[in-house]
């Protein structure tokens, strides 16, 4: 391999060994960057972390990341990735998930999971079922909202101060002195899915291209 | 206490049994978020049975800052910084997952000179972490002197950072591609007469610990971790390392020039604080050792890949290459982009696996940047690992643990 990156052993073999022995609980399996994931059933999680850990000895659960895809059915991704002491090997399971389906609880398990349910719950809204101490855990007490969905602004909803009246801390809606402005800086001619500014009137010229949005 | 209360129940009366009855009552604590042995903003609220810890519930994210979303709104450039400010004990440590991650997706090679130099460094922020918790640490159980003088030596470090990047802190100097700049030969010269010198006051301070007689009463036998209490919990580095299992990632999974690198990997033979303490203490050692044989070996050359669309070109030929002036202008609006795909780096910070999961669609940010922190899971364990022991005990397993909330809160 060119890159630095960390050098695991080989991936030869293993994705199709694992896919064979987990079974129909494989829903996919990608293997790119010489990094492999499942795609599980989410039904058969626990199942598959049991079968993983006790007889494929992936005995650490590293991290649980969930991942926010607005426009997929499913719109979550909840990404466990596992490595293996003995073997020095790395996978990551996937699960997906929306807001309202829980996904089983891999607490039984790993007893690391704990936490990290806790903070895909707070940050994305995913529920973890069995998970016996779901509280928030980053953001502060009393917050509302799951701050890491892309449909959640940059800036948040509220904003907090002390109050020299109220002699306390007081939450107040966001005012932004000068409006938030997103830059994707990305090439006009390349990367821009929307209307150029200037080109609002454009509408009757054609052949420009760029301005999809503005004529579907 | 236990005696005390058998001899109450034979005090009991048929007739009304709660003469004499001891009634104890548990009670609750706040240790924090303000206090100074709890390393930065962590509320522990405790359940006391005396002095005994019954229960301990940490509450985190006091400091969380949102930077996993933050960064998903920056160019990947843009972002590195953050990384600093993540764990700002080993800044340096924490850029070197994101750009080896970067790098894995773009399958970019960095000369062998970054490479060293990158490794360099790493060990060095290495040294300047180990320097701060074992000075905290032994503060926390009571003694004052090691840490003012490890401190001299995390100074040292730090005007290392300084004359490589400008910055004593957050340095951002590791960059996709290698490294922001070379570093002068003084630089180098300096870092091997420091390597000489810096041992001996710090085996100076550590002798006054190491056998001492009030630390090892406050740390020996306390907050045992079995290894396979260790493996649950997602223990890692030093955790994991002082409760007897030799895993390293710079051993095991080798990045950069770590699979040249001669060192061992000290491992501790109980699992207590006092190991998990020893295991840092050596630590140092191989780091330095590291150090000088990264110093030895280095070949002259470029620091940072030739590929133009990723990193900058120098200025100097700026002033006299158009194209250069095309790379340099998109590379610091535009920003490179990067093939879609996810991968997961982790590498071995001081302390413990830190990793990034980087998840691409192919523009010039990050879909999702999940970090990895490695206090998380050591700090769940906290529960179960202060159990039975005494409240003043808290305060030596926290130190043992080196947590830092940048990280830990994100």
């Amino acid at each position: 391999m060119a890159n630095g990156a960390p050098i695991i052993s080989s991936n030869e073999g293993v994705a199709a060994a694992l896919a064979k022995s987990l079974g129909a609980a494989v829903l996919d399996t990608v293997e790119a960057y010489g990094e492999i994931s499942f795609t599980v059933d989410r039904k058969k999680l626990p199942a598959v972390m049991e079968k993983l850990r006790d007889k494929h000895e992936y005995q650490q659960l590293v991290e649980i990341a969930g991942v926010d895809y607005p426009e997929r059915p499913e719109r979550f991704e909840v990404c466990y990735h596992l490595l293996s002491l003995t073997k020095n090997h790395r996978i990551r399971v996937k699960v997906t998930t929306n807001e309202d389906t829980p996904v089983p609880t891999v607490t039984h398990i790993w007893e690391v999971a704990g936490w990290l349910e806790r903070e895909v719950f707070d940050l994305y809204g995913v529920l973890f079922d069995g998970n016996a101490d779901l509280r928030r855990i980053l953001t502060d007490y009393g917050f509302q909202g799951h701050p890491f969905r892309k449909d959640f602004p940059l800036t948040g909803y509220v904003e907090m101060r002390y109050s020299e009246e109220a002699k306390r801390v007081v939450y107040e809606p966001v005012k932004l002195a000068q409006d938030f402005r997103s830059f994707d800086f990305m090439s006009p001619w390349e990367g821009a899915d929307y209307i150029l500014p200037g080109d609002e009137k454009s509408d009757e010229k054609s052949g420009d291209g760029d301005d999809k949005g503005a004529k579907s | 206490m236990a005696d005390y209360l058998d001899e109450m129940d034979h005090l009991a009366d048929e007739a009304d049994p709660t003469v004499g009855d001891l009634e104890i009552q548990n009670y609750t604590i706040n240790f924090g978020p303000q206090h100074p042995a709890a390393h930065g903003v962590l509320r522990l609220v405790m359940e006391l049975d005396g002095e005994i810890v019954e229960r301990l519930d940490p509450h985190v994210g006091l400091l969380h800052r949102g930077t996993e979303k933050l960064i998903e709104h920056k160019t990947y450039l843009q972002a590195l910084p953050y990384f600093d400010r993540l764990d700002y004990c080993s800044p340096l440590a924490m850029e070197h997952s994101y750009v080896l991650a970067i790098e894995k997706l773009l399958d970019l090679e960095v000369p062998l000179r970054g490479q060293y130099l990158r490794v360099l460094f790493a060990e060095l922020t290495r040294i300047c972490n180990h320097m701060l918790n074992i000075g905290a640490h032994v503060m926390d159980v009571g003694a004052m002197t090691p840490n003012i003088w490890v401190f001299e030596i995390r100074e040292q470090c730090l005007e290392f950072f300084e004359r490589a990047s400008g910055a004593r802190m957050h340095s951002a100097w590791f960059r996709p591609g290698g490294v922001h700049q070379d570093v002068p030969l003084k630089l180098l010269t300096d870092m091997a007469d420091w390597l000489d010198e810096f041992p001996t006051l710090f085996e100076d301070a550590m002798s006054l610990v190491i056998d001492n007689r009030i630390f090892k009463q406050r740390n020996v036998d306390i907050a045992t971790v079995s290894k396979e209490d260790a493996v649950r919990w997602g223990f890692s580095g030093p955790m994991i390392r002082g409760s007897g299992i030799a895993w390293d990632l710079r051993k095991s999974q080798p990045y950069d020039v770590y699979d040249r690198m001669e060192f061992d990997v000290p491992v501790g033979t109980r699992g207590d604080c006092y190991d998990r303490f020893m295991v840092r203490v050596e630590e140092v050692r191989q780091s330095a050792r590291i150090m000088r044989q990264c110093l030895n070996d280095m070949p002259e050359g470029p620091v940072s890949s030739s590929d133009r669309k990723v990193v900058p070109p120098k200025r100097g030929e700026m002033k006299q290459s158009m194209e250069a002036l095309i790379h340099h202008f998109k590379l610091y609006t535009e920003g490179f982009h990067v093939p879609a795909g996810e991968v997961y780096v982790a590498t071995e910070s001081p302390k413990g696996e830190f990793g990034v999961y980087l998840v691409s669609d192919g523009s010039n940010k990050p879909y999702r940047c999940k970090i990895r922190p490695t206090a998380f899971s050591h700090l769940q364990a906290m529960d179960f690992m202060s159990k039975g022991h005494m409240l003043s005990d808290a305060t030596a397993i926290l130190g043992a643990m080196d947590i830092v909330f940048g990280e830990c809160d994100r």
